[in-house]
């Protein structure tokens, strides 16, 4: 009887230090969120007088306002929108069709092709960066968004063709067998049988790959020059040029930046994580 | 998980020839070919094509207006001779240890925390890896609030008694690069972390069971079972770990591009500034090289690893 009770407490004991202990490292972790999403609906004023760190005194939303006109968040955040919805699009759809072929077909040099694509998206993006910039000005299309979605697309696509190829490899022959024997052509086999069985990788790559493309910074300073055309990650440290220590204003830019990510993620948190793990080479 | 319906239409022939692999027929229909070479003449365009170029532009000395011009190995000769590449190249390494050898020991503990399926851990997770959905410009945003002279950092240590710690941390050449280094910590570990989950969830519950028979602590158990259990992930966290530290850009020039005078410079931020910038487009490519040749290892190594399970 004592020492059930022993157990037990002990049992209590640990419980009790776990969340302790895992409570104040997720606060510490969130800490700098909450800052930001504080320092964000206060107003200027407040934060000159009593410091980033104190305790608010004042509430607005004009941050916001200012960061979305003043600012040119809603333009850049309509420019990250339109280069990063085709290209999870376009990617995907090149990547499915490429794994198809490459995983349920015999073709010659199969896995070479397979490593070649994989290869060309661990190179470090520098030594393309020159290459590129210059390419799109050969194609009359530097400094405009379809430089962006082509680079991304190119650069993105060998990795998702690796791991939906590994998926595709994993449904059985027989299914295809089966539909070859009544009559489908490759067409059909892709559209209506492969297609949707590989929809849970498909799911977890489109949230993946949109935060990826959503958040780079480098292909986008790269290929565009104008205010105008650059995507949310770009025009954030624009903001930080524009209004200096204006913390506030900054806060609330960083927030809109954030916020379409933070959506996805909340939406779709079961597919990321199987996403991450999805692309990790085992 | 892939096989998630039974076929609607299964014909009664016999599945033939046992033991060979048979996926489709022998000669390939134009439209599979159609399939695989679109997508890799996307790629041959914006990818393959550009990193010949980048190779051979590395041998030559070009301003972007007039023509390349051939010095063979003459900018590698100049790095030698360069203060800044030199110093750049020490701080990747850096970057590399301390970035590379703490997101991986922190993201181990803190899945080693949390791989116990229990009330809140759900909450836990996500709190620690929110930060992953973040872009790199924003998080660095973030931590500039933090580092500011007048800022929340200088703050808490006045409030402590620290006062004498205070410090205009990114504009130091002592701190730059480790104030750098944080933010990029603080989203890296949540992501090192769901990776090791998930390598301890594979790990069969027996092995323990067995080393509590046998009398092994909890130490020992990790040390002894965990550890050489996780060993594929920890090549994959290798990986992931020096093809990121590699790339590292966004956070360093958000908050400081490189400064002051280089001390948080590293080679992927000070190619890009040597070739956008000071419009020195040979060097940058040839920097762009040897950031290349510092991943050729790793490259290799997950190239091989895929290698084996593309089967």
């Amino acid at each position: 009887m004592s020492a059930n009770s022993t157990a037990l407490r002990r049992k209590r004991a640990a419980t009790a230090g776990f969340h302790l202990g895992a409570g104040a490292l997720a606060i510490l972790w969130l800490l700098p969120i909450a800052l930001v999403l504080v320092t964000s609906l206060r107003s200027f004023d407040d934060i000159a007088a009593n410091g980033l760190g104190s305790w608010p005194h004042s509430f607005t939303l004009g941050n916001f306002h200012q960061a979305w006109v003043d600012g040119g968040q809603q333009r850049a955040l309509i420019n990250s929108l339109i280069v990063t919805i085709p290209c999870v699009l376009i990617t995907l759809a090149l990547a499915a069709m490429a794994a198809f072929a490459l995983s349920r077909y015999e073709l010659r040099f199969r896995r070479s092709l397979l490593l070649l694509m994989l290869g060309g998206n661990l190179l470090p993006p520098q030594i393309l960066l020159i290459p590129v910039s210059k390419l799109s000005e050969v194609m009359g299309i530097f400094d405009t968004l379809p430089a962006l979605v082509g680079v991304q697309i190119g650069f993105g696509v060998g990795f998702y063709v690796f791991v939906l190829h590994g998926f595709m490899r994993s449904i059985p022959t027989e299914i295809q067998q089966a539909a070859v024997v009544d009559g489908a052509g490759p067409w059909q086999i892709f559209w209506r049988i492969i297609l949707p069985l590989t929809r849970p990788a498909l799911a977890a790559l489109s949230a993946l790959s949109f935060t990826w493309i959503f958040n780079d910074l480098l292909w986008a300073i790269t290929v565009l020059r104008s205010d105008t055309k650059m995507p949310i990650t770009a025009a954030l440290i624009g903001l930080q040029g524009q209004f200096v220590s204006m913390w506030n204003v900054i806060a609330a830019g960083s927030v809109i930046a954030a916020a379409p990510t933070v959506a996805v993620f909340l939406r779709f948190q079961r597919h990321f994580v199987a996403g991450l793990n999805l692309g990790a080479v085992k | 998980m892939a096989v998630l319906t039974a076929p609607e239409r299964r014909s009664p022939t016999p599945t033939p020839a046992k033991g060979r692999r048979v996926r489709g027929p022998r000669r390939t229909p134009p439209l599979v070919l159609a399939f695989v070479l679109v997508p890799l003449l996307v790629e041959a365009v914006w990818v393959f094509w550009p990193a010949v170029q980048g190779f051979y532009l590395a041998l030559t000395k070009w301003d972007g207006v007039s023509p390349p011009q051939f010095v063979g190995l003459g900018n590698f000769r100049e790095m030698a001779h360069d203060d800044v590449f030199r110093s750049a190249a020490g701080h990747t390494v850096l970057w590399l240890v301390l970035f590379g050898g703490l997101s991986a020991v922190l993201g181990l503990a803190a899945a080693l925390l949390l791989q116990q399926e229990r009330r809140g851990v759900g909450f836990y997770r996500a709190a620690l890896f929110l930060p992953v959905v973040f872009s790199l410009v924003a998080t660095a945003l973030v931590w500039q609030a933090i580092y500011q002279p007048d800022g929340v950092l200088n703050q808490l240590l006045q409030s402590v008694g620290l006062g004498s710690l205070r410090h205009a941390w990114l504009a130091d050449q002592d701190t730059a690069l480790y104030a750098v280094i944080v933010p990029a910590l603080w989203r890296q570990i949540g992501y090192v972390m769901v990776l090791y989950l998930a390598g301890l969830k594979g790990i069969d519950p027996a092995l323990y069971e067995a080393a509590k028979v046998d009398g092994a602590g909890a130490w020992q158990r990790l040390r002894h079972v965990t550890l050489p259990q996780l060993r594929s992930v920890n090549a994959v966290v290798l990986s992931v770990i020096v093809i990121d530290s590699l790339r590292s850009f966004d956070v360093v020039w958000s908050l400081t591009r490189g400064g002051p005078y280089h001390s948080s410079e590293l080679l992927s931020t000070y190619m890009y500034s040597t070739a956008f910038q000071s419009l020195r487009l040979g060097y940058g490519s040839a920097l762009a090289v040897v950031i290349f040749v510092l991943a050729f290892g790793v490259i290799c190594s997950y190239l091989v690893r895929a290698f084996r399970e593309a089967d």
